[in-house]
Parts: C-alpha cells; sequence; structure tokens
C-alpha cells in the first residue's frame, strides 16, 4: 500500500441546471480538476452517481464520461451506495492508486435530478431505504428523516426551534461560496415558521433537489509535490455500514456506521476528534448533522443539538462544521455530494477557502452518509507541507 | 412494487410472519434467516403478534408514487411487544391524537394502489388499541 494524494479539485455551481446534461455537468468539474492539477490524462475513472438510471434514463456512466471527456479506452465504472455514492467512488479511487494498480485516478460526483417531477424524484429518493419494508409502505426519505427527528428530540428534550443552530450555520457559511445554490443568511426566527413538509421536518431542516458535479484527481503521494503545488494527502479512507431499514437498527438514535466508519479513519490517520480542524458533515436533514456529530465523537449522545445553539459548529468554534454550506445551503446533488465535500476540504488545507477559511486549517474530515445511516464514508485529508 | 414482490411477501404483509433465533430466542422481523443478535442461523417461523407501541411518528404529505390517494397519512415506527420494531401506517387515527408510547395494534389494509400492473397491494397498518389494558 501507498500513501495517496489529491492534486486537483474541480466542480460546477450547484443549482437547477435546465440547459445542462448529466454528461455535461461532469465534464465540467472533470475539466477544471484536470486543469488544476496539471494533468491531460488519467488511468481510471470513478463515476459517484445514485440516480441517474432513474431520473435520466441512463446507466452504465463510466464509459459513457469517459468517453466524453476524451478518455475513451480508460478503465471506468460508476459506484453507488444512495447519497454516499460520491465519497464511495472516492474511495474507489483511493483503493486503485494506494494498491499500486492505478497511478493516476479521476473521480467525479454528478447528479442531476430536475428533469423529473417532484413525485418521481420522491420515490426514486426513497430507493435509499429498505424497498420491501420501509419505502413499501408509504415512507418518503424525508418521513424516514422525520422519525428520527420526532424520538431524538423526545427523547432529549428538544423542540424543533432548536434545529435552527445548523440551518443557520450553513446558510452563513454559504454566502460567500461560489458554488453554492443558497449563499444568503436565514435567521433563527426564519428558521422556526419555515414551512413543515414531514413533521417536525420543515424545509429549512432539509437540503434541496439540484443538480452538479465535484471531481479530483488522484495520484501516489510520493509523486505528487512534483505534480501539484499544493497536494493533500488522504490521511484515512473508510466506510462502516449498517442496516439499510432504521427499525432493524440496534438503537435508531445512533448511527453505528458512522461510528465505525470514524473510529477506521480515525486510526488510519492517527488522529482523534480533537485533532480535526474542520468536518464537512452530511447535513441532508438537521437531525443527521446532529447523529453525525454524536457518532464521530464531537458530542455526547444527546448534545449534539445543544453543541449547534451554542456556537460551538462556527467557523470559529470547536468544531467548524458545513464551512462552505453544507447539505443544507451548498445543496445536496444527493451522487456528487460526497466529491463536494472533498473538495472544499482541500480548499480549507490549501488556504483557499476565501472568508469560509479555516485558520492554519491541518486536517479535514468529509463524511458522506447513504440512506439514514446504513453506508457512512468518512475521508481524513491532512495539507502536505 | 411488482406483482411477484408484493406476492412473496404475503406472509409477512398479512400475517407478520418473521422467525425466531433457535440458538439465543431472539424474534424477528423482517425475516432475515440470520439472527442480527447472535448471528446464528435463524429460520424458524414465527408469527408477531401485531401489538405494541408508537416508538415515532409523522405524517405524509408528499406521497411517493402509489400512495396519493391516502394523502395525508401517519407513518410511525412500532415497537412490537415481542422485541422487533417495524415501519407501518397508522389508521383508524387522527395525525393530531398520535403520541409516543402509544399503544396499536396491527389491521390488514391496502397499502398500495394498483400500479401499471393493476395489482393492489394488502397489508399491515396500525390502529391504537381501542381500551389499552
Amino acid at each position: 500500500m501507498r500513501d495517496v494524494a489529491i492534486i486537483g479539485i474541480g466542480a460546477t455551481k450547484i443549482d437547477e441546471h435546465w440547459e445542462t446534461s448529466l454528461r455535461h455537468l461532469a465534464l465540467e468539474a472533470m475539466q477544471a480538476s484536470m486543469t488544476d492539477a496539471g494533468v491531460t490524462r488519467a488511468d481510471a475513472l470513478y463515476v459517484g452517481n445514485m440516480l441517474s438510471g432513474e431520473l435520466t434514463r441512463q446507466e452504465h456512466l463510466g464509459a459513457l464520461i469517459a468517453d466524453f471527456a476524451g478518455l475513451r479506452g480508460i478503465e471506468a465504472y460508476k459506484v453507488e451506495a444512495a447519497c454516499g455514492s460520491g465519497a464511495a467512488a472516492m474511495r474507489a479511487g483511493y483503493v486503485g492508486v494506494a494498491s499500486g494498480l492505478i497511478d493516476l485516478a479521476l473521480v467525479v460526483g454528478v447528479e442531476k435530478m430536475t428533469d423529473t417531477l417532484g413525485a418521481d424524484t420522491t420515490s426514486a429518493l426513497a430507493m435509499a431505504a429498505d424497498g420491501d419494508f420501509e419505502a413499501s409502505q408509504g415512507l418518503s426519505f424525508v418521513a424516514v428523516n422525520a422519525l428520527l427527528m420526532r424520538r431524538y428530540m423526545y427523547e432529549y428534550g428538544y423542540s424543533h426551534r432548536d434545529f435552527a443552530g445548523f440551518a443557520v450555520n450553513a446558510h452563513r457559511n454559504a454566502i460567500h461560496n461560489p458554488h453554492a445554490m443558497f449563499p444568503f443568511p436565514i435567521t433563527a426566527d426564519k428558521f422556526a415558521r419555515a414551512k413543515m413538509i414531514c413533521d417536525p421536518v420543515s424545509l429549512l431542516d432539509s437540503s434541496p433537489i439540484c443538480d452538479g458535479a465535484a471531481a479530483v484527481v488522484l495520484a501516489p503521494a510520493d509523486a505528487a509535490h512534483t505534480l501539484s503545488a499544493a497536494p493533500v494527502r488522504v490521511a484515512g479512507s473508510a466506510v462502516g455500514t449498517d442496516t439499510l431499514a432504521v427499525h432493524d437498527r440496534r438503537n435508531p438514535m445512533v448511527l453505528d456506521g458512522g461510528i465505525v466508519s470514524t473510529q477506521r479513519a480515525y486510526e488510519q490517520a492517527g488522529a482523534g476528534p480533537e485533532d480535526i480542524d474542520l468536518f464537512e458533515l452530511h447535513d441532508a436533514f438537521t437531525i443527521m448533522a446532529a447523529l453525525s456529530l454524536e457518532a464521530a465523537g464531537f458530542a455526547e449522545k444527546g448534545r449534539a443539538v445543544q453543541m449547534a445553539l451554542d456556537g460551538e459548529i462556527g467557523l470559529n468554534g470547536r468544531i467548524p462544521i458545513t464551512t462552505m454550506g453544507g447539505l443544507k445551503a451548498r445543496g445536496h446533488p444527493v451522487g456528487a455530494t460526497g466529491m463536494y465535500q472533498i473538495v472544499e476540504v482541500v480548499q480549507q488545507l490549501r488556504g483557499l477557502a476565501g472568508e469560509s477559511q479555516i485558520e492554519d486549517a491541518r486536517l479535514g474530515m468529509a463524511q458522506n452518509i447513504g440512506g439514514s445511516g446504513a453506508t457512512v464514508i468518512t475521508h481524513i485529508l491532512e495539507r502536505m507541507d | 412494487m411488482s406483482a411477484p414482490g408484493t406476492w412473496r411477501l404475503n406472509q409477512q404483509r398479512y400475517r407478520l410472519m418473521g422467525e425466531v433465533c433457535e440458538t439465543c430466542g431472539a424474534k424477528i422481523f423482517p425475516p432475515r434467516d440470520i439472527c442480527p443478535a447472535c448471528e446464528a442461523p435463524a429460520k424458524t417461523p414465527f408469527a408477531l403478534s401485531g401489538r405494541g407501541e408508537v416508538y415515532s411518528f409523522s405524517t405524509v404529505y408528499h406521497p411517493p408514487e402509489g400512495f396519493e390517494e391516502f394523502s395525508p397519512y401517519t407513518v410511525a415506527l412500532v415497537q412490537l411487544e415481542e422485541g422487533p420494531m417495524v415501519t407501518a401506517q397508522l389508521t383508524d387515527v387522527d395525525a393530531e391524537e398520535v403520541e409516543i408510547g402509544m399503544a396499536v395494534e396491527m389491521v390488514t389494509r391496502r397499502v398500495q394502489s394498483g400500479g401499471e400492473e393493476g395489482v393492489i397491494a394488502y397489508g399491515y397498518k396500525f390502529r391504537p388499541v381501542p381500551n389499552p389494558a
């Protein structure tokens, strides 16, 4: 096994891209990452995507995008792990380069969600849950999160308004992110008055349906300094799994997959929660931000919401999260999200995060979740000085 | 869900047929053939009583395809008295009356209207126990 570095990053703006197809979105992000890395070729392409078959009637994305990007002939395939598909592709690329079988890997996460109408998209997203025993009962994916949030409020004595800290922080951090879908602030009052979509989950607890693509170029770390002025080492990479269905969990209030995933990543990186300078977590819904912070060791059970209220998750807080807007305000094009998180952590470690910059960031963590916690993929990235 | 897919699940949907682990005694629903508690093979059928209590609940206003006719409807996680938890719709109750801990029991209802194949799916929903003991 050898160390792996990220030598290039690229992303599209997240939006409702009516005029841009899935393949064009992927191309734009990939070209940006290759320009950034100063490379014109790659040995392999890994595509993270969840819903192309359901929403755009297109599968077989590996060869499609490789050909479209002028890379016809290279190894290429799609990796799928629901909303965790982006980080799953990153993991595949990491394994390829770390193993020595691949020298230069391209990883792109891409999702095109706005070609279909609302009910179709809702049904497609529900495929992240257990088809036979959750979705078949009429549960939308929002409803799965609502069940978790209601119970969390009940067990720990929170009101809906208490979750405002996550959404307010995410929106504040998105303001200066040129890729963000919602680069504007919201207030706790606005959060409290937001339209309820699946009680207790409101519109401002939820990430938006949108389109986007983000990409990186991976290379062996020992060659990284010759290829890039500011390489970033992949210090930890780990996947943890759990039951698809919430009703099958050991304790629905604990993300066991998140505990396993972060512990493995910490171990590989030789680090712990106290060493992490920023944490790009999977705030698809505010409740997932809370459960992720607890599983990753930043808060005791039931304390993450209070932690957000106390400002500990802000850019100057104990553990800054969603520093460029997170899923809530940067946007959540599901299979692309994991790659946006990686790109943003690299921006932070390069010192190029602008107004969102965490001072002297050295170690950053990105965590992408598939479903309501069934797949949790954690990457810890380290600045290479 | 496809007609064969619906048909395959009829023991679960009509009778809450799960399994019992011969090694550790755990009751299992939905059936999964390997005991989640002790990881021993567990294929002995066991029908759950259908009695339990609400662990959590929500109301769906934007239903996935095939559930429009029921909208809005209340969904719940129900903790069954034998231990397993099940996800299901609640019925015969107003959303405002539902609370965590409420005693419920299984009933058989229509859960999904016919899709392209025209199959109407019946299955379990849960309703409040009229006079819980």
